[in-house]
């Protein structure tokens, strides 16, 4: 038995050699796109030129403004948001048991288009004007009800793959249900709704970013405390009560927190597919570990990373023409699910 | 009262607040094997579960070391009570260390992290069930037998005083079925853990159980000693077995004897007609055996499958009653089987027997 030991401990410091070197590797990245993201652009920006305006705060050039204006924000929410929408993506597919399971399948975003639709068309009537907090709020709310639904499910349905199945559902009732508004909505009132249900980073403040950077801060960090019980869970839910977990209590934050933290995203950047499914899957193949206490500051890097790049993609790539952001995370984010299902099926 | 580490008053379980058993009461001491036997479907699983809380109880009390069973939180529980289920686990991306390291939940810090001391407590239980070597490979890559012990490594890693098995031995080969129970008796006579498991392997039920739950759909036929639980009838009525037959003293399970009129004898003793039973038995074939003597070891065979043993009193030599009545049976058979029995003073007049066969037509020796 003592000559095993030592090959326990080089395949920890292996582990652990592997974990650090995926860690520098997304920090690496997201500093490259970070600054390619201010590069590129209809204004190309310098190197130099970036580096001055933002030390200075310098804010009197016309590049000045464009990069605190409009690129900076832009960027800091698409590394916020595309974290978020991953470690929802985690935590669902961990309370599902499923790899498939994320906000978009589940509903919670068509959820939130329905609010947004109801909301648009009320408030236009009435008021004559929509502000965009109010379609935060909407988006919010409409992602809470979905969650809700699910919840109330999930009573009666002990099963996860049938819940899976039902949140599908709730997704399907809520398209309907915007489709119904929409039909029967006048042309000019809908007009934004379109706009908002593709997805996309742009115009955004400074206010927005701040309040989503609040909120996603302070669900990650709930997140990552949570990373112990987390883990037991995924060896079944029979045995995370064997070792101590509270399991109702337990199921009861997890899916709270991912609501909170999909609600916030598709509040500030509309529905967007894929990213909460592929991320989570690519960080744990690249770390070769689920251990949640690893995975979930990876993922919501990667997250960060993965968004951030794909919004590159979505500015740059037929410009002056701006490509939706979900168009982008689908073309890159659907392959992977598919690669994903026949190395499962191999695997097996 | 205070001695019993486990004790049960009047457990009702169930699903869906339906009750299914009624009134269990049993008692439990430190260290002891219990093991739960029983049909499918007759609700050992849902005992278990209901004893490791994942089934609410639906009346009476469970007492674990003393203490009331739902006034201790999960937490308190874990620290006494560990698990090995029957529900498959498909970790991804765990070794088989990682699996059993989760077994150190309770003692570790917020966020999980294993200190030297629980590094220490998982090499010594993976040692314990001899699975050192199966550290670094994937959870999912191993074979059903490993993944037992792993799973049992598990909850040893958890230092529990009570261990909770349901069908430990189910997709194993008799070799890691001997295994992993031998693991479990060193366990609980060197340790003092209790074990309460399910088996459907009667005869292994027992030689490692201290103690017999028998379970039969709505109630528990019987809770004792393997020796007071294990008799044929009551293992009969147990599995409802009115084809084919137990043998409590070898733990053997019998296919019913063959039917219709026995036109063969068989001329054994000491064991020699063991194999001519079982070769006729395969063939259909109704026999009559003897003569033997009750303390035989071909009678206790013959008694469950010949359909006449012509038998002497133990340690009496065969005496010239029990000759006329092997004859008489002999007359009526086409054919005479003769296993070659070992023959001595005391069934001299086997030999007779077998000199008197000789002369027949269809004699032939084994």
């Amino acid at each position: 038995m003592a000559d095993r030991t030592p090959v326990f401990f080089s395949e920890r410091f292996r582990r652990r050699g592997r974990c650090q070197l995926v860690f520098a590797l997304l920090i690496a990245a997201l500093f490259v796109i970070t600054v390619l993201n201010i590069n590129i652009g209809s204004v190309p920006i310098p190197m130099g030129e970036i580096l001055r305006i933002l030390l200075h705060r310098a804010t009197d050039t016309t590049q000045g403004s464009i990069i605190w204006k409009i690129r900076l924000p832009r960027i800091l929410m698409a590394a916020i948001l595309g974290g978020a929408l991953s470690l929802a993506g985690f935590l669902l597919q961990n309370f599902f048991g499923n790899p498939i399971a994320g906000p978009f399948v589940l509903g919670i975003s068509s959820g939130a288009k329905m609010v947004v639709a109801l909301t648009m068309i009320l408030l236009l009537k009435r008021m004559g004007a929509v502000s965009s907090w109010a379609l935060v709020a909407a988006a919010f709310a409409g992602s809470l009800l979905s969650v809700g639904f699910i919840l109330l499910l999930s009573r009666k349905l002990r099963h996860m793959a049938v819940l899976l199945v039902g949140g599908i559902m709730i997704g399907y009732i809520c398209s309907a249900v915007t489709d119904f508004i929409v039909t029967f909505a006048e042309e000019s009132d809908i007009v934004n709704l379109h706009g908002w249900s593709l997805g996309s980073f742009s115009g955004m403040s400074w206010d927005s970013v701040a309040m989503a950077a609040v909120v996603v801060g302070i669900t990650g960090a709930a997140v990552f405390l949570m990373s112990k019980p987390i883990g037991a869970y995924q060896l079944g839910e029979a045995y995370a009560q064997s070792m101590g977990v509270n399991i109702r209590a337990f199921r009861t934050a997890l899916i709270l927190l991912s609501s909170i933290l999909s609600a916030t995203v598709t509040a500030f950047a509309g529905p967007i597919s894929f990213v909460g499914i592929a991320v989570p899957h690519l960080v744990k193949r690249a770390l070769n570990t689920s251990k949640p206490l690893i995975v979930i500051p990876a993922t919501f890097l990667g997250g960060a990373v993965f968004c951030m790049a794909c919004d590159l993609v979505a500015r740059t790539a037929f410009a002056p023409t701006e490509l939706n952001i979900s168009t982008v995370t689908s073309v890159v984010g659907a392959p992977v699910v598919i690669a994903m299902m026949i190395r499962r099926q191999q695997g097996r | 009262m205070a001695e019993y580490y486990f004790h049960t008053q009047q457990m009702a379980v169930g699903y869906d607040g339906k009750p299914l058993i009624t009134d269990i009461s049993v008692e439990i001491e430190r260290g002891e094997i219990v093991t739960l036997i029983g049909p499918n479907g007759s609700g050992k699983s849902t005992i278990l579960k209901s004893i490791t809380r994942q089934l609410k109880l639906l009346g009476g009390s469970v007492y674990v070391a003393g203490e009331e069973l739902r006034r201790l939180s999960y937490r308190a529980l874990s620290t006494r009570m560990a698990v090995v289920l029957t529900e498959r686990m498909k970790p991804e991306l765990m070794t088989c260390r990682d699996i059993v390291a989760t077994g150190r939940y309770p003692y570790t810090g917020r966020l999980g992290i294993l200190s030297p001391e629980d590094e220490a407590q998982v090499d010594a239980a993976m040692r314990t069930v001899h699975a050192l070597d199966l550290g670094d490979r994937d959870f999912n890559a191993i074979s059903d037998g490993q993944r037992q012990r792993i799973l049992l490594a598990r909850a040893l890693c958890q230092q529990p005083e009570i261990i909770i098995l349901d069908e430990p031995t189910s997709f194993l080969d008799i070799r890691h079925k001997l295994q992993l129970l031998d693991i479990l008796r060193t366990m609980a006579k060197q340790r003092g853990i209790t074990a309460i498991l399910s088996l459907h392997e009667i005869d292994l039920a027992q030689k490692i159980s201290d103690k017999i739950l028998c379970v039969k759909g709505d109630h528990v036929a019987s809770f004792g000693t393997p020796e007071a639980v294990f008799r044929e009838e009551n293992i009969r009525a147990l599995y409802d077995i009115d084809r084919g037959s137990y043998d409590p003293m070898f733990d053997s399970i019998e296919l019913p004897r063959p039917e219709g009129e026995a036109r063969t004898f068989v001329i054994c003793g000491g064991g020699s007609g063991i194999p001519v039973f079982r070769a006729l038995q395969k063939a259909n074939t109704p026999f009559v055996a003897g003569i033997l003597h009750e303390s035989d070891v071909d009678h206790r065979l013959a008694r469950l499958l010949a359909a006449e043993v012509v038998s002497e009193r133990p340690f009496e030599p065969v005496s010239e009653a029990a000759l006329g009545r092997a004859l008489a049976w002999m007359e009526r058979c086409d054919a005479v089987i003769n296993a070659g029995p070992p023959l001595g003073a005391m069934n001299a007049r086997v030999g007779e027997l077998i000199e008197r066969a000789r002369g027949r037509e269809g004699y032939r020796e084994w």
